[in-house]
């Protein structure tokens, strides 16, 4: 039973200052950036005012979504924040998904969360700046008594750091979670089908039987007769699988259990992050500026 | 040598297995907000999107604190032999 849980793989090394390591982050977010840039020239092609195209059409839906979202939660006001959000959103979503094709999900990386919520941490800073001046900035960290000016500070730095690690947290669980529950089912599917196939005629003979009780629960049309013939058949096939898979040592049991860990780990974590990811940022930037 | 070895292993599991408990009070705080959104979506059916989406909100904020522990698990399980494994 082997766990593989790991960081980024490092491809090669750039040998200046001292090597720069190129990893699979670096790699797999360049090529996230290539592809969305690839996207957007595609869609805002040839856009015209009357007839538009089916590609058009798709292009104002997501610019649209996105401007609503950054409207309905910045204000009109804020609305040049739209561009920055979608970016944030579509980088976030694709990298997290990436993980559904067993590549390295760049967002498992502290690197890459950390990186956005500083960026976010700059903007916040900038905002507040430049709603109260330098000195209101510098003032804010004293209310509502110097005492607490410490606490402030902390509270302030606290803000990028619950952002990555939030962001980053959520995708290693899921994929450290699926890891585990690969490793598992590789270790029971050795059981379990280690054990029926100690002969070649047990899983014959529960492959036989089931086909018997198939047969007669059709012919009497006996739903229990149905179950118990379509599990005993199964678990004979899987057995004599299991008897060639010692030879050839295949995981049965991996096929299509972790697929349902996936839709959640996968697809609702990602999107869930992503969409949450851009709500602070909206939400932190907007409330910087009332202060 | 051995033997301090064995218990800096020991210690950064038990530690990683510690950090976990963590996971209990966003458990239960995500439980009783999602409690309560359904109690307001069952007073009011027509809010249900504002809710849910305020409630996932809310609920990740609240996860933060359950994710800081798991982080802290996972440098103690990868992270923490190494580093006090070479001070010795």
């Amino acid at each position: 039973m082997n766990v593989d849980i790991h960081g980024p793989r490092i491809f090669f090394t750039i040998p200046v200052l001292g090597g720069i390591p190129i990893t699979e982050t670096m790699v797999y977010s360049l090529g996230l950036t290539l592809l969305i840039l690839g996207v957007c020239f595609f869609l805002t092609r040839d856009l015209r005012v009357r007839a538009v195209s089916k590609r058009q059409v798709v292009a104002e839906f997501l610019v649209e979504t996105a401007q609503n979202f950054v409207n309905g939660n910045m204000g009109e006001r804020f609305a040049y924040y739209g561009p920055l959000t979608a970016a944030l959103f579509a980088s976030s979503l694709l990298s997290s998904l990436l993980s559904l094709f067993g590549l390295f999900p760049p967002t498992s990386d502290l690197n890459t969360p950390l990186s956005w919520a500083l960026m976010v941490f700059v903007l916040i800073t900038y905002t507040k700046m430049r709603t109260g001046g330098v000195g209101g900035y510098l003032k804010g960290f004293t209310q509502p008594i110097p005492v607490l000016t410490p606490f402030n500070i902390l509270s302030e730095l606290a803000t990028p750091i619950s952002m990555a690690f939030r962001h980053f947290g959520n995708i290693v669980s899921g994929s450290v979670i699926t890891s585990l529950v690969y490793a598992a089912l590789a270790a029971a599917s050795t059981a379990v089908i280690g054990l029926l196939s100690g002969t070649v005629f047990l899983p014959l003979i529960l492959a036989a039987l089931g086909v018997a009780m198939l047969i007669t629960g059709f012919k009497g049309n006996k739903l229990p007769r149905k179950v118990v013939g379509v599990v005993a058949v199964a678990l004979g096939v899987l057995g004599a699988l299991g008897y060639a898979g010692t030879v050839l040592d295949i995981p049965v049991l991996q096929v299509g259990i972790p697929a349902v860990l996936s839709v959640y780990f996968d697809l609702f974590s990602s999107f869930m992050q992503a969409f949450i990811f851009c709500m602070l940022t909206t939400l932190y930037i907007a409330n910087a500026a009332e202060e | 040598m051995e033997l301090a070895k064995a218990i800096i292993l020991a210690g950064c599991a038990i530690g990683a297995g510690l950090a976990l408990i963590a996971g209990i009070g966003p458990g239960i705080g995500e439980g009783y907000a999602v409690g309560k959104a359904l109690e307001s979506i069952g007073r009011q059916p027509e809010c249900k999107g504002d809710v849910t989406s305020t409630m996932l909100l809310g609920c990740a904020i609240a996860e933060t604190t359950g994710i800081y522990g798991f982080v802290t698990g996972l440098l103690l399980i990868f992270v923490a032999p190494g580093i006090f494994t070479g001070m010795l």
